[in-house]
């Protein structure tokens, strides 16, 4: 492995900065529990103190507290055949037990379908358990380009939605303020773009490996300055890796995409096997997932372009825009094969896999792996099966 | 097996038997030996590296270990995966490029070999014991027949019954209770062989079956599994003489070669 990048140290300040403001915001304000998809700049605008139940079950299994808690809510009735973030962050709240302390009770839940199904039931539960009130926006699937009656119904659902927060919240929404937010969601989306772009760069300064442990910030932290100005910082670290001729990986000879979400509770392992190979991941459909929309989010009309970002999110996609993202990523990023982590817990990034590997080796002579496991729940790997299928793998990517 | 003495080894350590191959310096076999892989791995890996002679100037000859306990062997042998060295050996054996199909104990691949043996592209059953020989050993087992006997009784039975179960525990209460209706003995073996073939079958047309269709693997000594592939894929299977020592060949031709 080439150096460790030094924003580590910041992005652990910032992502533990929002875990102890959530402690004791019960003090001050509001707290909204959201998906990774919601319009979160209308309740940034409006002064909530946003927690996102998937990063904490992310932080939960980087941390390997996944599988207890999985335990938990599987011993409530919870099948195991549900989203391992569902039955972390179910787990976590039967059993009060979380790494970063306490979670502060949501005064408000928001969900919307754009990523999944599994949150439409997920948070009826929280819903349920904590007596709060729930909003849903509903997220229409693309085939293909999104039609104008698609864009019509979510925006009239997200301006439905400000009546119910203002009231929530206990403030009117000021404009300005939206309009600010949205920029700052762009302003770091934007950045952090520009920063999955860096893996085009020989060596690659960062992999994804690095993506995913600093991409807290733009997931759970959008629309805020704080985030903007950390990754401008991250940037110019990268910049100033890639003039040095600094790698992520020592003497890279290989570059791969990765597809789908991490595999949590293996990240360090899987970083390191790839980099004693080797091997950089230069690319990663999830990191650029979360900066590609930026052009979308214009403040000067902050309802639409919600609307406009968050019916257009990958996993809202039909699966021949992922391929298409899979191919301009080995082109543009000039890498040498594919690793699709076939998500137990994650359906709809899972499904049609098997035909964009085939569509990838067959038609466009690119090496791909199918690589079984689960984003946080570790019996879902099984660890010496892994290790042949990636050793094989690499023997062919090498040749 | 000549008695010139071995240039390069190979040494595939599966779950079921460990195999080794020893090759003169033009690529022939001229030592080969099997044992089953005993509980204490370790022990038994470090009696066979023993048995292996070194150089006259006393330096340790090419070595590539294969196989799941790879990982075992101590020393300064390369690590080479199954899938990679299965398809080096298949293809000096038939000079072909094609599909092989290897039927481990533990697992089976279907792998689809280019030019010069390299792997183009492989998919492998490693979760699931349906599709791999443990299926048939243990429902033989259930049958109270040796694992050699099951084939040729599948192969003369005229009936055949279906087993719909796709899971070998199940594929178990299916059979007690077919035997608790008195149906014939050939007709079930038949029916475990056909299943088998078609998740196999599967497998092979999800790599993009390109033909010949190549075995390996000790499964491919199974007449009734060879004979069911080949009507699936209308074409001959190619299996080799000893098709178990695919792997350990493929090792120690890429020691001979000191191919990466």
């Amino acid at each position: 492995m080439g150096p460790p990048l030094k924003c580590a140290a910041a992005t652990k300040r910032l992502v533990t900065r929002h875990y102890l403001d959530g402690r004791y915001v019960r003090h001050y304000g509001k707290t909204a529990w959201v998906t990774s998809g919601a319009p979160v700049e209308l309740l940034k605008a409006l002064g909530f103190f946003v927690l996102y139940p998937e990063n904490h079950g992310a932080l939960c299994g980087a941390r390997r507290a996944a599988e207890a808690l999985c335990r938990e809510s599987e011993a409530a009735g919870y099948s195991s055949d549900i989203c391992s973030y569902a039955r972390t962050d179910l787990g976590s709240l039967l059993s009060g037990r979380t790494p970063v302390g306490r979670l502060p009770r949501p005064d408000v839940l928001v969900c919307c379908t754009n990523i999944c199904q599994t949150v439409l039931a997920w948070y009826r539960v929280l819903s349920d358990h904590f007596n709060a009130p729930l909003l849903v926006v509903d997220t229409p699937f693309l085939y293909a380009e999104a039609p104008p009656h698609a864009k019509a119904y979510v925006l009239a659902q997200i301006e439905a939605m400000v009546e119910p927060l203002e009231r929530i919240a206990g403030r009117s929404l000021n404009q300005d303020r939206l309009k600010r937010t949205v920029k700052y969601s762009r302003d770091a989306a934007e950045l952090w773009n520009r920063i999955t772009e860096m893996g085009r760069r020989k060596p690659a300064p960062l992999t994804a490996f690095d993506q995913f442990i600093h991409m807290a910030p733009i997931v759970e932290m959008r629309g805020d300055s704080r985030t903007v100005d950390f990754y401008a910082a991250m940037l110019r670290e990268l910049e100033e890796r890639a003039r040095l001729g600094i790698g992520a990986v020592q003497r890279e000879r290989a570059r791969l995409v990765w597809d789908n979400l991490p595999v949590w509770h293996q990240l360090r392992f899987l970083s390191e096997f790839f980099a004693e190979k080797g091997a950089a991941v230069v690319a990663a459909t999830y990191t650029k997932a979360w900066g590609e929309l930026a052009p979308l989010l214009q403040e000067s009309q902050p309802f639409e372009a919600m609307a406009d970002t968050y019916l257009h999110v990958l996993l809202n996609r039909g699966t021949g825009s992922k391929l298409d993202t899979i191919r301009a990523l080995v082109k543009e990023f000039d890498a040498d094969g594919v690793v699709f982590h076939s998500d137990r817990s994650c359906k709809p990034y899972s499904i049609g896999q098997m035909g964009q590997r085939d569509s990838v080796v067959r038609q466009d002579g690119i090496p791909a792996l199918l690589l079984e496991a689960d984003h946080n729940d570790p019996r879902s790997w099984s660890r010496s099966q892994n290790i042949n299928r990636l050793e094989a793998f690499m023997e062919v990517v090498a040749r | 097996m000549s008695e010139t003495a071995p240039a390069a080894y190979g040494l595939d350590v599966g779950s079921t038997a460990v195999k080794l191959v020893g090759l003169d310096t033009d690529g022939n076999a001229v030592r080969q030996s099997l044992e089953p892989t005993e509980p204490a791995l370790q022990k038994q890996l470090g009696r066979i590296l023993e048995s292996i002679q070194e150089r006259r100037d006393g330096g340790p000859l090419p070595l590539v270990v294969t196989g799941y306990g790879r990982g075992l062997v101590p020393g300064p042998a390369r690590r080479v995966t199954e899938i990679t060295c299965h398809a080096r050996g298949i293809f000096q054996l038939f000079e072909r490029e094609g599909t092989l199909l290897d039927v481990g104990g533990q697992d089976s691949k279907a792998v689809s070999v280019g030019p010069g043996g390299n792997v183009l592209d492989f998919l492998m059953n490693d979760k699931c014991a349906a599709g791999t020989g443990r299926f048939l050993e243990y429902t033989a087992s259930r049958l109270n027949l040796r694992v050699d006997e099951i084939g040729p009784a599948a192969l003369q039975s005229s009936g055949e019954t279906p087993i719909s179960s796709t899971c070998t525990v199940f594929a178990e209460s299916e059979i007690v209770s077919l035997i608790a209706q008195g149906t014939d003995l050939g007709a079930i073996l038949k029916g475990l062989h056909r299943s088998l073939v078609q998740r196999l079958s599967g497998m092979i047309r999800a790599v993009g079956f390109r033909p010949p269709l190549m075995l390996s693997g000790g499964v491919a000594r199974n007449d009734a599994v060879v004979n069911m592939l080949s009507d699936a894929f209308d074409c001959k299977a190619l299996v080799p003489e000893s098709p178990e020592f695919t792997g350990a060949l493929g090792a120690a031709l890429t020691a001979l070669e000191g191919r990466p």
